[in-house]
């Protein structure tokens, strides 16, 4: 339905996905796909390289934006994310490395490496798109699920309160924490540009509906009614202290930026105490396309 | 009048509504007719209230819209060979 006109359109987005991928598997109604527009918004202004960014993301619906976006892109094992982008990080300290993963992944099955990369303060954004549930694997209650909620796994309402996720990390030392909706698209941008210019780990909780395997069982079948839901519930107050920013079923979503604090980095810490001790890597084969493969690494065939 | 337009890529449309229900100027309304895996995709219903500010870009999950401004000079798309 476009009107004819002598100047070229160009969605900006499509700059950093891999447009071969699209259109996406997921669901009408799914929320991923619009945090990723805030993503692509935010990181595009912020004017790195896109070759110096990578992004890693475990298994689920949201792991999947790790093979949409056009840059170095891991999609690596259920939970191990976190690690996996730890080891990317300290090998090559000068990448942006963003994980972009599910609650399910990044809470429940790799929970333990998220407290530990938040108490390291190790430098990585990681944005979590929480929609409460373990949605690819067929809608089983994750660590996120609020209680009461119905899922394949809890059909009589879940018995286990849900983990807040933003005082979790907070509480383990992480330097910023945010949380969001999908509905809040251009207050995630802003701050997602934000946390991709700071130091240290940045966490970001972004809610986005699942009509498919969340909403179906608790009457929010359709993505625009969670959306709309999202803006009648959501309270925006920036700072808020994380122990009052519980997400129960029906009740206020608090949104806005809750910690932006100053600490050290792990890199920074282990530069500073290794002192002469520390050896950064040597340039890696691409970065010095004239070197190529020295004979003596060579094989012997 | 105008002061932009959308261009949407029917078939990577899943019909969601999220661009009709959140464009601050009421543009949009889904169509009837279906894309080839049976979606609605949206249409200007009211093109001339069009601020081309692309929210309605930034809200879909699917890539399947994009909001733009005319450029001032003309304030009117011109004709042209461009889609
Ligand atoms: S199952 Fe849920 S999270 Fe996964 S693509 Fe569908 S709506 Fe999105
Ligand atoms: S560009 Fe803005 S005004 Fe135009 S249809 Fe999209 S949201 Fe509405
Ligand atoms: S937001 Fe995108 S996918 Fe949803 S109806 Fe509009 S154009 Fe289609």
């Amino acid at each position: 339905m476009s009107t004819t006109v002598d100047f070229p359109i160009h969605n900006p987005v499509e700059d950093i996905l891999r447009m071969d991928r699209i259109p996406t598997i997921w669901c009408p109604g799914c929320g991923i796909g619009t945090s990723v527009n805030s993503f692509a918004y935010a990181l595009l202004s912020t004017g790195i390289e896109l070759k110096k960014v990578a992004i890693v993301s475990g298994i689920g619906c949201s792991g999947r934006v790790s093979g949409y976006t056009k840059m170095d892109s891991f999609h690596v094992t259920h939970g191990r994310a976190i690690p996996f982008a730890t080891g990317l990080k300290l090998a090559n300290p000068e990448l942006t490395v963003v994980v972009y993963s599910g609650d399910g992944d990044l809470t429940s099955i790799g929970g333990n490496h998220l407290i530990h990369a938040a108490r390291r303060n190790m430098d990585l954004l990681v944005v979590c798109v929480n929609n409460m549930i373990y949605a690819m694997t067929g809608g089983q209650a994750a660590a996120t699920t609020p209680g009461a909620a119905i899922s394949t796994t809890t059909p009589y309402g879940s018995f286990e309160p849900e983990l807040n996720i933003a005082h979790l990390v907070d509480a383990a030392g992480a330097s910023f924490v945010a949380r969001w909706t999908v509905f809040h698209v251009k207050m995630l941008e802003k701050t997602m540009k934000e946390a991709l210019s700071k130091k240290g780990f940045r966490f970001i909780e972004v809610l986005s509906p699942c009509p498919t395997l969340y909403g179906r069982r608790n009457n929010l079948a359709d993505g625009l009614a969670a959306m709309k839901d999202y803006k009648e519930r959501s309270k925006i107050r920036n700072g808020a202290p994380t122990h009052e920013t519980a997400l129960v079923q029906g009740g206020e979503i608090v949104v806005g930026k809750f910690v932006d604090r100053e600490r050290p980095d792990y890199l920074t810490l282990m530069r500073q105490q290794l002192g002469a001790n520390y050896h950064p890597l040597p340039p890696q084969p691409d970065e010095n396309p004239e070197a190529g493969v020295a004979k003596e690494d060579c094989c012997s065939c | 009048m105008a002061r932009g337009s959308v261009a949407v890529t029917t078939e990577r449309c899943k019909g969601c509504g999220f661009c009709v229900e959140f464009c601050p100027t009421k543009v949009l309304a889904l169509s009837s007719a279906f894309n080839a895996k049976g979606y609605h995709a949206p249409y200007m219903e009211d093109p001339d209230k069009c601020s081309g500010c692309n929210l309605c870009g930034m809200y879909c999950p699917d890539f399947a819209i994009y909001g733009y401004r005319f450029p001032k000079e003309t304030g009117e798309p011109a004709e042209g060979k461009q889609q």
